[in-house]
């Protein structure tokens, strides 16, 4: 077995017993992308240099018998639109193609202080808009289990990077299921923690009252370690909230009896496979044998929610991407007669369609005489959905739902067709409107070998519940299958 | 014609606050520092940053709203006004929309010898922009980002104005009372207060006219001739059967002009909605009742107090309230035991200004204390010593450390009011002018005047001069 293909709770026990070093482990990994990357196209900017000089380091400190975080040395891919002082961060997008920040976000910033080996940047939809990760303006990132598939997105870049082994961790964003969905469609672990745990500054913003930055792994595990990492108050972002994260990794474990598992009928139907269902649905039966207590439940207005996401993240897009207007840094178009020609110039060249699309839309809902129709009728039914869960989590611990409708899709199936591409993320999007914690586990493959997701939603700040059932799940059936490449 | 009409006229005035960072981040609110140097990643509006909110400019925006006599809006949020222009770097500026933080006051200006209240709608904070640079020397335009970011507070009054005289005295008393709140400079010169003005014209009993706003009007003088041009435009309009169209004009201070921006149908959609990188402004009831408290008396209540309680002419009451330091005295030396209020008046925009003007400092730097002035004064209008003697020992009291009665005594100062030594210098003085004492009987009463003062020369300026004139009459 190669070094890549282990865990990173393994590895870090490895290091830790110095019976490998870090440089060796990240040169592992390096070599693996080298032999897939060409397939998988994961990644936008690599940095072997570095990565090799943190490595060096860390192996430097276990030498001299520093106390080391448990994911030091481990080699991690971050999403390209999370900043990284120094390191290109482009979004995917034409707009900041050579965009290099000037500052790290919080993020990248603990990630770094716990002397992980950050591999490179990993490809994603355009500004994390899209379900596909086919509107990178870069290169169309593979699914591993079967390249003619996308991986899902927006994080499939880190999603594909993790299952395909040119990453043990990852960092992706999710704003209404952009980490969940690909670790489903990618077969591995996905989690969005509670709004205001992760620091958002330094993550380019999408929609702003829903993105959340989470971790990738190829166990639930890891998932806890990286999470742990990132976790905490943020004075430089006022959304984080100033609480206690006791360790998810030192609490994680697989005793689930009693606890209270709810099903709500909403999330198994129309538009969602059949065996995917089945899938999540045995997954359940699993869990119940572990001990859970199995209810059903309802969550009325689960129907209304996509289009609710839809008005309120593409409002807020309208506003946060207003700034990439070509005055100060990212594309700027060549030739321009006046101050108007230049933005409308500028922006219609540097965005790609996709994001274009939900400017016009988020525009259009927040414009005088559209506002009360649109936008506010949409952050009522937010409030609702938010109520809708707090009044279920009285009487559930988790709710298990199915992450992706549907297993992966062919590249190019559903490009064409917004609404079908914005109906994968039917599940997993009322999970941001309510600001709650979530995790795609993989639970069981199609008949053509494409991995399927449960997503274990928690109440706010229950984490830990939310990854303790997951490991239960893990433990009991068994946990990630390499993709055969 | 003009006559006819009436004039209505609105105010919305920006002010900066001198809070020592900016409202969103940490860079230091300071003017005149050499471009783009107080600046970070987050007022530059970088990809990923976010803003958090100085507590400090919603403290000061509250004491304006207590000043204003406003209703605080303990719960309030804060949006985002969209639009394009290259000195806003994130195409967008916070603001507040439907939710100020203060609304619904008023304040007392005084105009005609009248006081007149001017209803305040509301006062919101917001982030001000960077300033684009333009030169002969390069093409195209630079931008210089040190301004994005420092807080602004706006004042928004209801059109509760009826002359342009108004209106400058309005604007004078929001200056003097952020003056003396503390919250802000109000520098013209830098930018640091500006007003957009709505004007319309009507005939009275009719309903208001269509109005038209003038932006970016940086002077009261200007605001002033702004809407004077604009009331004649208006009503030069309806008098040859026109109608005014609602729009933007920009005030041309220089022509003294206001041109058309745009109409109202291309009014900009600013597109509001909620901030979602910030919270909810929540303001505990203790906190707005300690800023309320912390207040000091306002100018215009001042300005008022002196005029009813001392009977200073308006005027003068508004020089001195104008220059918080000369209030302080004034106040002061009241508490001293002064009971001659005018004098006082008279001394400190007098003898006083002019120390402060000539020397630039203040006069608490000087040695003159408030009791020292009080006593001074009191001799003065007791005629214990001349006002010509008054000012020898202000000179030297502002200087050194000399008790008054000390002074007098060394260049015998004190007048005389001794009757007996009045009438000797009078009989002395008639006796050498017969001539005068003759006119002054044929009725030429302006000998009297010539006589008193021969008196005065005689007593070496050191007689009363009431008593003096008395005595003279008398012997007459």
């Amino acid at each position: 077995m190669e070094l890549f293909e282990y865990k990173a709770y393994e590895l870090s026990n490895m290091l830790k017993e110095k019976k490998i070093s870090s440089v060796e482990l990240t040169e592992s990994v390096f070599n693996r992308i080298d032999s897939v990357e060409d397939k998988i196209e994961a990644y936008v900017t690599l940095d072997r240099e570095n990565a090799l000089k943190t490595a060096a380091e860390v192996d430097r400190k276990i030498a001299t018998g520093d106390t080391l975080s448990l994911i030091a040395g481990i080699p991690t891919a971050v999403k390209d639109n999370i900043s990284t002082k120094g390191l290109r961060t482009t979004c995917s997008s034409k707009m900041l193609e050579n965009y290099v920040p000037p500052f790290d976000a919080k993020a990248a910033e603990m990630l770094q202080a716990s002397d992980a080996v950050l591999i490179g940047k990993t490809n994603m939809d355009e500004f994390a808009m899209g379900s596909s990760t086919e509107t990178s303006y870069f290169k169309k990132t593979k699914n591993p289990f079967d390249t003619s598939r996308v991986p899902g997105g927006s994080s499939g870049g880190s999603a594909a990077a993790v299952s395909s082994g040119e990453a043990v961790l990852a960092l992706g964003s999710d704003t209404g299921g952009s980490i969940r969905q690909p670790a489903a469609l990618c077969g591995v672990v996905g989690l969005k923690p509670t709004y205001g745990r992760v620091s958002r500054y330094g993550l380019i913003a999408y929609a702003s009252s829903l993105d959340q930055i989470g971790s990738f792994g190829r166990c639930v595990k890891d998932i806890a370690m990286l999470t742990d990492v990132i976790s905490g108050h943020d004075s430089m972002d006022a959304t984080s909230v100033n609480t206690e994260h006791p360790s998810l990794y030192e609490n994680l474990t697989d005793n689930i009896k009693g606890l209270r598992i709810g099903v709500p009928d909403e999330y198994f139907g129309k538009g969602v496979d059949d065996d995917v269902k089945e899938s999540v649905m045995k997954a359940v039966k699993e869990l119940e044998k572990n001990g859970a207590v199995i209810k059903e439940i309802s969550l009325p207005s689960t129907d209304y929610a996509l289009s609710a996401y839809y008005i309120i993240a593409s409002a807020e897009a309208s506003s946060n991407l207003a700034r990439f207007d070509g005055v100060k840094y990212g594309y700027r178009t060549e030739s321009y007669g006046s101050l108007t020609e230049m933005y409308e110039k500028t922006r219609s060249e540097g965005f790609g369609d996709e994001v274009k699309r939900r400017i016009m839309l988020g525009t259009f809902v927040l414009s005088s005489g559209f506002y009360d129709a649109y936008y506010k009728k949409a952050k009522l039914l937010q409030q609702r959905i938010q109520n809708e869960f707090s009044n279920a989590y009285k009487d559930v611990d988790i709710i298990a739902t199915p992450t992706s409708p549907f297993a992966a899709f062919k590249i190019g199936e559903n490009i064409g067709d917004p609404l079908k591409m914005y109906s994968a993320d039917i599940c997993t999007v009322t999970v941001n409107i309510a600001g709650l914690p979530a995790v795609s586990v993989p639970c069981g493959y199609n008949a053509q070998g494409l991995p399927f997701g449960l997503q274990l939603i928690g109440d706010k700040f229950c984490e830990q519940k939310v990854l303790n059932t997951a490991y239960a799940y893990e433990n009991a059936v068994g946990g990630f299958r390499s993709p055969s490449l | 014609m003009v006559d006819n009409y009436e004039v209505v006229v609105g105010l919305e005035v920006h002010a900066e606050l001198n809070t020592e960072s900016k409202i969103y981040c940490s860079c230091k609110n300071a003017f005149g520092l050499e471009v783009n140097t107080q600046v970070c990643p987050i007022c530059m509006g970088m990809p990923g940053t976010l803003p958090t909110l100085n507590e400090k400019v919603v403290d000061y925006a509250i004491k304006m709203g207590h000043a204003l006599n406003c209703k605080i809006n303990r719960i309030c949020k804060q949006d985002r006004k969209n639009y394009f222009y290259p000195d806003l770097p994130k195409a967008y500026q916070i603001s507040q929309a439907d939710v100020p933080l203060c609304e619904n006051g008023y304040v007392n200006i005084y105009v005609n010898g009248k006081e007149k209240k001017i209803g305040v709608t509301r006062i919101h904070i917001e982030e001000d922009a960077g300033k684009l640079l333009h030169s002969d020397k390069f093409d195209g335009s630079l931008v210089d980002f040190n301004r994005c970011g420092v807080p602004l507070i706006e004042i928004v009054s209801e059109p509760d104005m009826r002359s342009s005289e108004e209106a400058k005295a309005y604007l004078e008393t929001i200056k003097s009372i952020l003056l003396y709140i503390g919250i802000s400079d109000c520098k013209m010169q830098e930018g640091s207060i500006r007003c957009d003005v709505n004007v319309s014209v009507h005939k009275p009993g009719e309903p208001f006219g269509t109005r038209c706003e003038m932006k970016n009007i940086n002077s009261f003088s200007g605001a002033v001739r702004g809407i004077e041009y604009e009331t004649k435009r208006q009503i030069e309009i309806l008098e040859n059967g026109g109608k005014v169209t609602q729009e933007t004009r920009r005030w041309d201070d220089a022509n003294g002009v206001s041109i058309s921006m745009r109409t109202k149908e291309d009014a900009q959609d600013y597109r509001y909605f909620p901030e979602p990188d910030l919270l909810t402004i929540v303001v505990d009831e203790e906190r707005v009742k300690a800023l309320k408290e912390s207040l000091p008396e306002l100018p215009n209540v001042k300005t008022m107090r002196y005029v009813n309680d001392f009977g200073l002419n308006y005027n003068d009451a508004a020089m001195i309230v104008d220059v918080p330091e000369k209030a302080r005295l004034f106040d002061e030396t009241i508490a001293a035991g002064c009971k001659a209020p005018k004098l006082l008046s008279n001394w400190i925009l007098g003898d006083i200004s002019k120390y402060m003007n000539e020397t630039g400092k203040s006069i608490y730097s000087s040695l003159l204390t408030p009791q020292k002035l009080s006593t001074l004064l009191t001799y003065i209008n007791d005629g214990k010593i001349s006002t010509a003697a008054g000012k020898t020992v202000f000179d030297i009291i502002v200087s050194e450390d000399r008790g008054i009665d000390e002074i007098i005594a060394e260049k015998s100062l004190a007048q005389v009011s001794d009757t007996a030594a009045l009438e000797k210098i009078a009989d002395e003085v008639l006796a050498l002018n017969e001539k005068s004492v003759a006119d002054y009987k044929n009725g030429k009463t302006n000998a009297l005047g010539y006589l008193v003062g021969q008196c005065m020369k005689a007593s070496k300026g050191k007689a009363n001069p009431s008593l003096m004139k008395e005595i003279v009459l008398k012997k007459l």
